[in-house]
């Protein structure tokens, strides 16, 4: 199997969405579904002191992330049907819509909020690292769409040479799932599982 | 991947249309269904995907390239200029966030299809359909009638940015022909700096971003150019690629700790909105008490910066920029760091560690955005922007800027041309409401009417194509309603949309525009790379909408002027005229029809690197700026005069120079009612207004104001509550989001929301749109719009 991967440069991305809705449009997702996301992550203070003078500790980054097609996916690991599964070739990870019987399971399961039921479909659905264009030999839609070239997808070896294992907040320590997501983190940008790393924009996220 | 074959929707299928050709070849519909099941075949018979070249025209300098998907006639998605290749330095023009979401509008169940008259009052949104013989006839009755009563000076255009390209706007041609109508001059994104940079330094002239990668230190004043300029080909990449390639330190002046900066915030220098003229007068004080003024420069280059260099007649009146800053003129009140401190809210520290920074850096490129000089002293905090780097000397230098926003190369085309109109006279474009209730009083001296005297006329028949400016966009919304709604005032008014936004309430007449990409179109722009897109139309002529150009033509024939209008060319016939026509001034680009073949044609800046002023730095006698004096004109003898001529209010009095000057609403004028200054900046969401009305748009770019946590815990809000922000002129309600991104004291709400409000009943926004809350006083010397300059109060409605 060649496990692939995606690649997120944090120094790069400037929290415009474009990846967003580059799948949005693609797969004719409406208001509820977005198969890839973008996390801004904000805290520390911006103040008055005494004097009246603006002191400031504040930071601010974006994290743009997807399915991270794991090594271990809870997903898959918690679907009672077996819709959900790793495909052997690549490390995929999609649902087979035929098996899958709508329970969300895997939307529970998953730390990083991948998977979501589509209750008019009747069945899960998330990224699938555009695996039928992959197959005609294109990049994912998002990563093709990136104005900021913030986002790349290849075989594991390739993109674990460009950043580190999912270790950035908002999200999860990597060591849950096994991530198939390798980051360059900017310089605000805190580890994973950070307390001050909170998303700033959940409106915009679930 | 056999297992992955079920879950092929049939959408995604249809686009292997290689696979799909090859399959059908073999075995047709039995061949697929044995793959994929009954139903399929039927979907996929006529499913060949076809790509159309097209361009995005809304008003963001990018016109992003778009490689529209139709099947079947209809539009299926839409990608921008793109390939494999990630490479940041391969330039391609990748569409933002909003050209992506093209489908949802083009296909938007609101969509004007048939042309329509208004059946309700004005602002009311109640229309009913007519035929386009009875729209064209009204139309022209009503034109008649206005000239035969009024002259061609009671026709008007108001500034419309929802499209662009080279034959995109030809109502103005369309009015020439028939006598001409009042013009205006400015805009609502640049009017005071467009005013303001002749004065100081001619015409306005920007360093491309690239010039960044050789300077030292990157200053930039409320500027976002990473949202602003949010496509790939005009500012957005080239900026990414420009924060790795220098080793620039960057500082961003802003109240807001802008998207630019996200990632980078030890870049972010927070300061109190409508205060640059006064950081810049605290780092002057500084670099002059510390001789690092570069005075050989501002000998030779500049005029006024001190006794030695002021015009004649000002000359030993303490009226210098030296003057101003070291207390001896004006104000006569020392502008130290403490000083500034005090209005910018910065540390004198902080401040005099930038002025030493600036008066030492080996090259210093200084850029603005637009955010500084869209306030009520615009024109101070930009002109006092362009005057920060002539007193350091780093101008015309590489890795330097002139303080004019930063420039691009581009491929200029040449529009359809106007014709000349005989109407002179020109208002300030934020006072079109003014023409409308009194233009006959507006004059020269109380109105900065330009090319005339006075106006001479009230406007009475108005022609708005494809804008949002005639109230959504418009300072104070409850204002401009009042005056559009007395129909005694202008007593026709003519819009033509894609959809029925606010503006487009408030039409007699109302008629269903087309997009660039459903006619043949032709723009050109650029960032560090100039180019050009050329484009078909993605579908056929869908219900009765039309083009701009085939509008004007049915105008102009039941105006008997249409062979005068069109000269007997069909609009393709005219983009390909005026084409070979640039195409003879340039060699280089390629013919129409490889152009057409290709979309998108790329030109490398010849250059490599524009720098701004580099011409008149190097020879100032041989390449004077078009400036009265050829010179940095850091003392304007010509805004003096106007100072000493115009009629004023006591509180707009101004001078020649760069002065801070406070806000009527502002930092300093807060009040117990109204004690929170409220700005607005742009959103990713939306290009102005435009998007304002597309569902996947609106849901993950929730429309919020900016709140600092000390002033969202004093009122008891949190993010996500649902909060009114309300002032002397009006109500809005909109999300809180409480965020350390915002100084305290000040709140930020994005401009272009679409207003929600009954305006025959309460007038309550309930779209969250600033200029509800936005006043309409012009600013005193461009009389323009200061629509980042207000005060109000914020109130949670519900968590």
């Amino acid at each position: 199997m060649t496990q692939y991967a995606f690649y997120f440069d944090g120094t790069r991305c400037t929290g415009c969405k474009t990846c967003e809705f580059a799948c949005k449009d693609y797969y004719d997702l409406n208001t509820e579904f977005q198969y890839r996301k973008v996390y801004e992550c904000s805290g520390g203070t911006t103040e008055k002191n005494s004097d009246g003078h603006i002191e400031t500790s504040c930071f601010a980054y974006y994290v743009s992330m997807s399915c991270n097609h794991c090594d271990s996916p809870a997903c898959v690991e918690v679907c009672p049907t077996g819709a959900m599964h790793k495909d052997a070739e690549t490390g995929l990870v999609s649902v087979d819509a035929d098996k899958c019987v709508g329970c969300g399971y895997c939307h529970m399961a998953c730390p990083y909020n991948a998977p979501k039921v589509d209750r008019e479909k009747g069945h899960s659905v998330k990224c699938d690292g555009c695996a039928e264009r992959m197959a005609s030999g294109e990049r994912p839609i998002c990563v093709r769409a990136c104005p900021a070239r913030a986002l790349d997808f290849g075989t594991v070896e390739e993109m674990s040479k460009l950043g580190e294992r999912g270790n950035i907040a908002p999200l999860p320590e990597p060591s849950y799932t096994n991530p198939n997501l390798y980051i360059k983190p900017s310089a605000d940008a805190l580890p994973a599982g950070h307390e001050d790393g909170k998303v700033a924009n959940p409106l915009e996220v679930m | 991947m056999s297992e992955a074959m079920p879950t092929l929707s049939r959408r995604a299928f249809v686009k292997t249309t290689g696979a799909l050709g090859a399959l059908a070849a073999v075995g047709g519909a039995a061949a697929t269904d044995s793959l994929f099941g009954n139903g399929v075949a039927q979907a996929s018979a006529d499913s060949e995907e076809k790509v159309t070249w097209g361009h995005c025209a809304i008003n963001c300098p990018g016109r992003c390239a778009l490689r529209i998907h139709t099947k079947d006639d209809e539009v299926v998605w839409v990608e921008g200029d793109t390939s494999d290749d990630n490479n940041i330095d391969e330039m391609q023009v990748r569409c933002c966030l909003r050209g992506r979401s093209y489908r949802r509008w083009i296909n938007h169940p609101d969509r004007l299809n048939y042309p329509m008259k208004r059946v309700g009052r004005r602002g009311e949104g109640k229309f009913e359909r007519i035929s386009w013989d009875e729209a064209i006839d009204t139309i022209a009755e009503k034109l008649k009638y206005t000239i035969d009563t009024y002259g061609n000076e009671a026709i008007y255009i108001h500034m419309g940015s929802g499209t662009s390209s080279t034959t995109a706007r030809p109502y103005w041609r369309m009015f020439n022909v028939l006598g001409g109508s009042l013009q205006f001059y400015g805009s609502y994104s640049t009017h005071q700096l467009t005013y303001t940079t002749p004065f100081v330094i001619g015409s306005g002239s920007g360093s491309t971003l690239n010039v960044i990668e050789d300077a030292t230190l990157y200053l930039a004043f409320g500027s976002n150019p990473t949202v602003t300029t949010q496509g790939g080909g005009c500012g957005h990449t080239d900026y990414v690629r420009m924060r790795e390639n220098t080793k620039a330190k960057i500082v961003h002046v802003d109240p807001r700790l802008t998207d630019t900066v996200a990632g980078h915030c030890d870049e972010w220098l927070p300061i109190n909105p409508g205060t640059d003229a006064a950081l810049i007068a605290g780092l002057a004080h500084y670099l002059i008490e510390h001789d690092l003024v570069d005075l050989d420069f501002l000998h030779t280059y500049c005029v006024g910066y001190d006794e030695e260099t002021m015009p004649e007649a000002y000359k030993g009146r303490n009226m210098s920029y030296y003057a101003y800053i070291m207390g001896e003129g004006y104000d006569k009140v020392e502008k130290t760091p403490e000083w500034a401190s005090k209005i910018t809210g910065i540390a004198p520290q902080k401040i005099e560690e930038l002025a030493q920074e600036i008066g030492t850096t080996e090259a210093l490129f200084v850029d603005q955005g637009y955010g500084s000089q869209r306030r009520s002293n615009g024109e101070w905090n930009c002109w006092a922007i362009m005057v920060l780097p002539a007193l350091v000397g780093q101008v015309g230098k590489p890795g330097t800027n002139s303080g004019y926003p930063h420039g691009s190369y581009s491929i200029n085309l040449t529009s359809i041309p106007d014709l000349e109109n005989p109407i002179k006279e020109q208002i300030p474009c934020y006072l079109y409401t003014d023409a409308i209730d009194h233009g006959h009083e507006m004059t020269a001296k109380n109105a900065g009417v330009k090319s005339g005297d006075a106006v001479k006329s009230d406007i009475k028949f108005m022609f708005y194509g494809a804008g949002n400016c005639l109230t959504n966009q418009h300072g104070d919304i409850n204002r401009t309603h009042d005056i559009l709604a007395d129909e005694s005032k202008c007593e026709f008014i003519v819009c033509t949309n894609t959809v029925l936004c606010d503006s487009a309430k408030y039409a007699d007449i109302l008629l269903p525009d087309s997009f660039r990409f459903e006619q043949v179109s032709m723009i050109g722009t650029g960032g560090d790379t100039g180019y050009m897109i050329a484009g078909q139309p993605c579908t056929s002529r869908k219900f009765e909408r039309k083009d701009p150009y085939e509008i004007a033509t049915l105008i102009s024939r039941a105006m008997g002027t249409e062979e005068e209008f069109t000269e007997g060319k069909t609009q393709e016939e005219w983009i390909k005229e005026l084409y070979e026509k640039d195409r003879a001034k340039d060699p280089s680009l390629p013919t129409y029809d490889e152009a057409m073949e290709m979309g998108v044609y790329k030109k490398a800046n010849p250059k490599g690197k524009t720098i701004a002023l580099e011409a008149f730095v190097a020879d100032p006698s041989a390449n004077p700026l078009k400036t009265a004096s050829g010179k940095i004109e850091i003392f304007s003898e010509s805004v003096e005069k106007l100072a000493e001529t115009w009629d004023l209010a006591e509180d707009e009095q101004f001078h020649g120079l760069p002065l801070y000057i406070p806000e009527w609403y502002g930092v300093e004028t807060t009040t117990k009612e109204n004690p929170l200054v409220l700005t607005g900046f742009h959103y990713r969401g939306r290009q102005h207004s435009s998007w304002g009305n597309i569902d996947i748009l609106k849901e993950a770019n929730p429309q919020e104001v900016w709140i600092n946590p000390a002033d969202a815990e004093e009122r008891g809000i949190v993010s996500g509550d649902t909060v009114s922000v309300t002032n002397d002129f009006g109500e809005t309600h909109l999300l809180a989001k409480v965020t350390p991104r915002i100084v305290p004291g000040t709140v930020a709400i994005s401009q272009g929301a679409w207003h929600e409000a009954d305006m025959y009943g309460d007038r309550v926004d309930k779209g969250g749109c600033i200029n509800t809350l936005t006043c309409y006083r012009p600013s005193p010397l461009s009389k323009g719009n200061p629509q980042h300059s207000n005060i109000c109060q914020v109130t949670k409605i519900a968590g």
